[in-house]
């Protein structure tokens, strides 16, 4: 038997991992729910999020929290961009296009990332690294600490977004009915962009939370889009509540996994969870609001 | 008499062949117009091209003192020509009352709250729906939700296609009604519809499309008399 007091620090650890796990997959889960398009680039921008504040900090000296506005503002900008210049015009509004079309510039994020940074592992340290929150259950380290709290604001924030304002209207009209959402006079294109954008701005935020307490490398981005891909199946495609639950859920999984199997095997209870639900619930768990 | 809105010689379509063969048109402030015509004969087709969501071959679209021909639908709706789809067009995963405050999205936003009111006055059984999602009311319940969505904007000109479609005798009844009264409170109206002789009862003028060519227009008393129109369309 395991001691409890083992269990319960994992379990907290895992929460505070998850939260940001949640965090990626809702940018993930945003797209996919809007524009119906899974978006291969996600792990890729993520990592150049990362090699982002890495450099904000190496050499301009800025703390990662303080860099998170000014990450998520120029990851916006990129994720406009991206869509509105590049995915939307190459894909001729086919799927199978748009497929190829992140697929591709996750290829050239990442050689990029290669060529630039070859395949070193970097990671910084803050004043705060080594410091410890004793939540009397569990310590847990501050830039953890931090990254969950962070994390589920930021997650509010958008659902706040979502939910009550007239963008998040718009965004969810345009995602059922885009012919009506015309005849009130919604711009398709440009609330396709700022969908995408604001997918894309939470990986930079989500990487000034991750930074302190992880690395940057050219693949970092692998680790993470599988994970968020496990989160969206698991949280249902498009589901806001789902990418939320699920994220926490797999940062247990991992955690507590990684107590019985192992840190290396960790991950694996993932993907276990993974393809059971593939087989068993496809639909995922919450099925899907916004698609 | 100057026209709200104008439409000439309108060429539109999809493959290569066109719909519209050149179909003129224009609706004055204050009036009630009737496009009529079998189903097929371009009137959605007419519709979508004067609203921007697709984009005309050939001919010239003025709304007010705007050349709109090659405009998009957003900055035709912030001008004030809105239109209420076939088939209804509502957003089906959002609230009703969601539905209805998208429709001051791009336009009439300054008095969204009043004319909100003003919706649910005028529609009562969508005040009793307001948290209910759009994709769940009845198919009469969701040409209400159209329609107060498209009054949300502050119209100047409204066009409805097929505003009756799918509605029992008795709404389709209230639904001419509405519009009359909606006209008489000083709104135009393009009302776009396979019903004649209800459609004829209420408008001030008609046109009558076949194969995408307007074949038939005039003052809708008379038309209500034309030989021609009354074999086509009433089989008498
Ligand atoms: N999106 C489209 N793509 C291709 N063809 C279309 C499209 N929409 C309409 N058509 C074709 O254009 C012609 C005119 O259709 P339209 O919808 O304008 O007719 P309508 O007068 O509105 O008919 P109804 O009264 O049945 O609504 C039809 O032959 C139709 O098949
Ligand atoms: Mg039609």
């Amino acid at each position: 038997m395991l001691e409890f007091q083992i269990l319960l620090p994992s379990i907290v650890n895992g929460l505070t991992l998850g939260a940001v796990y949640a965090l990626v997959a809702l940018g993930l889960t945003l797209i996919y729910g809007v524009l119906h398009i899974i978006n291969f680039a996600h792990g890729s921008l993520l990592m150049a999020a990362l090699y982002a504040a890495f450099f904000a900090h190496a050499g301009l000296g800025l703390d990662p929290y303080l860099a998170m506005p000014l990450l998520a503002a120029a990851f916006f900008v990129v994720g406009y961009a991206l869509q509105r210049w590049v995915i939307g015009k190459a894909s001729h509004g086919k799927d199978q296009n748009v497929l190829l079309v992140t697929l591709g510039i996750s290829i050239a994020i990442e050689n990029l990332a290669l060529y630039l940074f070859r395949a070193d592992t970097r990671t910084i340290e803050t004043p705060i690294s080594y410091e410890m929150l004793d939540l009397g259950i569990a310590l847990v380290p501050y830039p953890r600490a931090i990254g969950f709290a962070a994390a589920l604001g930021i997650a509010a924030l958008l659902w706040w977004t979502i939910e009550r304002t007239d963008l998040g209207r718009a965004i969810r009209a345009v995602a059922k009915e885009r012919q009506g959402a015309k005849l009130v006079g919604i711009d398709v294109d440009h609330v396709f962009a700022l969908s995408f954008g604001i997918g894309t701005a939470v990986l930079g935020a989500a990487a000034c939370l991750l930074l302190p307490s992880f690395y940057v490398s050219p693949s970092v981005g692998n680790v993470f889009v599988l994970v968020a891909f496990t989160v969206v199946v698991l949280g249902g495609m498009g589901s806001f509540t789902g990418a939320l639950v699920g994220g926490l859920a797999i940062g247990v999984t991992e955690s507590v996994g990684g107590l019985f199997l192992g840190q290396q095997l960790g991950q694996l209870g993932i993907f276990v969870i993974f393809i059971a639900l593939l087989l068993f619930r496809p639909t995922g768990l919450f099925g899907s609001r916004l698609a | 008499m100057s026209a709200l809105l104008s439409v000439q010689d309108l060429v539109a379509g999809y493959g290569p062949a066109p719909v519209l063969h050149g179909a003129t048109l224009d609706v004055a402030a204050g009036e009630i117009v009737a496009l009529l015509g079998s189903n097929g004969a371009g009137k959605s087709t007419f519709n979508n091209n004067v609203c921007g969501l697709y984009r005309a071959w050939a001919g010239r679209v003025s709304f007010g003192d705007d050349d709109i021909t090659a405009s998009d639908p957003a900055r035709i709706v912030a001008r004030g020509l809105i239109q209420v789809p076939e088939g209804r067009r509502v957003f089906p995963n959002l609230s009703v009352r969601e539905n209805l405050l998208l429709g001051a999205y791009r336009r009439g936003h300054a008095n969204r709250a009043r004319n909100f009111e003003h919706v649910l006055e005028t529609f009562p059984r969508l005040r009793e729906r307001l948290a209910q999602a759009a994709g769940t009311l009845s198919g009469g319940e969701q040409q209400m939700l159209a329609i107060g969505r498209g009054l949300m904007a502050e119209p100047r000109l409204l066009i409805l296609d097929e505003p009756s479609l799918g509605l029992s005798p008795l709404l389709v009844e209230e639904m001419f009604a509405l519009i009359e009264r909606l006209n008489k409170e000083g709104l135009a109206v393009l009302l776009v519809e396979q019903n004649v002789v209800q459609s004829l009862a209420i408008a001030h003028r008609a046109y009558v499309m076949e194969n995408g060519r307007i074949v038939l227009s005039g003052q809708a008393r008379t038309l209500a008399d034309d030989p021609a129109l009354r074999k086509a369309y009433l089989g008498m």
